[in-house]
């Protein structure tokens, strides 16, 4: 991997008061790298894939679709996910529904503070194109541009039946190495960033959530 | 509850009420000057028992060029629901404050400020940002404000999106033969 890509100095982060950049850090996040035997890494993914560890974070309507989900009636702890109350043990993040300027500031929060391997589902059709809330003066209409998505489940609301395919789906995508999205994340870093601070008037926290 | 009516003109003899109806048994409304406003209601809720803010809202009327505030009360004994209208000027939105009377009244007030831009004095919190964070426009919820417009030029409209028409797709999708023509073969 082309390290001196990403050799781009400290994280500036502008948004912080003088006191406050002390506080946090100005490293920049590099990129994942594969195990170098490619049996090793084929194995690894398939441990990823079965272990899937769910952020509860209800980010719109759509996370009332996740509570039936955990419960006996359709019980995704068989397929080895598990809810996670904190970021920092999860591995997916489910958008659930619309997401707003006000909530995609926790989001990334969030989502940088996982630790990788990390996967992006987007639920609903409201992170695809804004859905009904298309011309809302505060609802995003392509999540995209401002996380990585691995993958979408569209509908309004999806059932739980689609949320579950769209469980084996995720498995599927990464026992095949293809849900790449926290490395196209850091390799796409300055233009993910500018993104977000298009939308995001009052930037007051670090560039990068380590 | 027959007695809002009457209970509204034995109010009627200390406020100048105006537009008083009648709109379901448990609910009526009534219309206060602004500057009566705020006495009406602690009067209300001190001597007639209307105890509970059920919300605080506000709709722009941009053609008169008036906000109209509703002051939403209710009365636990008599079951009743008593609105309460105040018009504010459109270009000078101000009113007195209710935070004394319902702490809880300083959110609506925080969010009408924000929403609408109306000010009042004196309530707790009032400038800081409610739902919105780092607005940079005029309050959205303004009729004047042009939400698509917004939406369109800052969260870039995904491309394929269409709309049809319900009823004539409903009409291809139910009757896929069907022809509104009349058909040319005879009997």
């Amino acid at each position: 991997m082309d390290m001196q890509k990403y050799a781009l100095g400290p994280l500036p982060n502008d948004g912080l008061s003088a006191e406050d950049r002390d506080l946090f850090s100005d490293a920049r996040p590099v990129p994942y790298e594969p195990y170098p035997v490619a049996v090793v890494e084929k194995f690894v993914n398939w441990v990823r894939a079965n272990s899937l560890w769910l952020l509860a974070f209800g980010t719109g309507c759509g996370a009332i679709e996740l509570n039936p989900l955990m419960t006996a009636r359709f019980d995704a702890y068989r397929m080895g996910v598990q809810m996670r109350p904190t970021p920092r043990q999860s591995s997916v993040f489910i958008i659930g529904g619309y997401a707003s300027v006000k909530t995609l500031k926790r989001i990334i929060r969030s989502y940088e503070q996982m630790q990788g391997p990390k996967f992006v589902v987007c639920l609903g059709i409201c992170p695809i194109n804004g859905g009904m809330y298309w011309d809302s003066y505060n609802t995003l209409n392509k999540f995209d541009e401002y996380l990585p998505v691995d993958l979408y489940i569209t509908g309004c609301m999806p059932r739980p039946e689609v949320l579950m395919a769209g469980v084996l789906e995720l498995k599927k995508k990464i026992k095949e190495g293809r849900a790449d999205g926290a490395n196209r994340y850091i390799e796409n870093f300055e233009w993910y960033k500018a993104n977000q601070k298009r939308v995001i008037k009052d930037w007051n926290m670090p560039d990068y959530n380590w | 509850m027959a007695n809002a009516i009457q209970l509204l003109a034995d109010f009627g003899r200390n406020f100048t009420l105006s537009d008083i109806r009648e709109q379901r048994v448990d609910l009526a409304f009534c219309k206060a000057p602004k500057e009566q406003a705020v006495r009406l209601i602690r009067e209300l809720r001190d001597d007639a028992g209307y105890t509970h803010l059920v919300f605080l809202t506000n709709t722009d009327y941009i053609e008169q060029g008036i906000f109209t505030l509703t002051y939403m009360l209710h009365n636990y004994d008599a079951r009743h629901t008593l609105g309460v209208h105040v018009d504010l000027d459109r270009n000078a939105a101000e009113m007195e404050s209710i935070h004394n009377l319902w702490a809880q009244a300083a959110t609506y007030q925080r969010e009408l400020r924000e929403m609408y831009g109306i000010r009042f004095p004196g309530s707790p919190r009032l400038d800081e940002d409610f739902c919105l964070e780092g607005w940079d426009q005029i309050p959205p919820m303004l009729k004047e404000f042009d939400t698509a417009a917004f939406s369109l030029e800052r969260f870039h409209s995904r491309e394929g999106r269409g709309s049809v028409d319900p009823s004539e797709h409903m009409k291809t999708l139910l009757y896929p033969t069907h022809s509104d023509e009349p058909s040319s073969g005879g009997s």
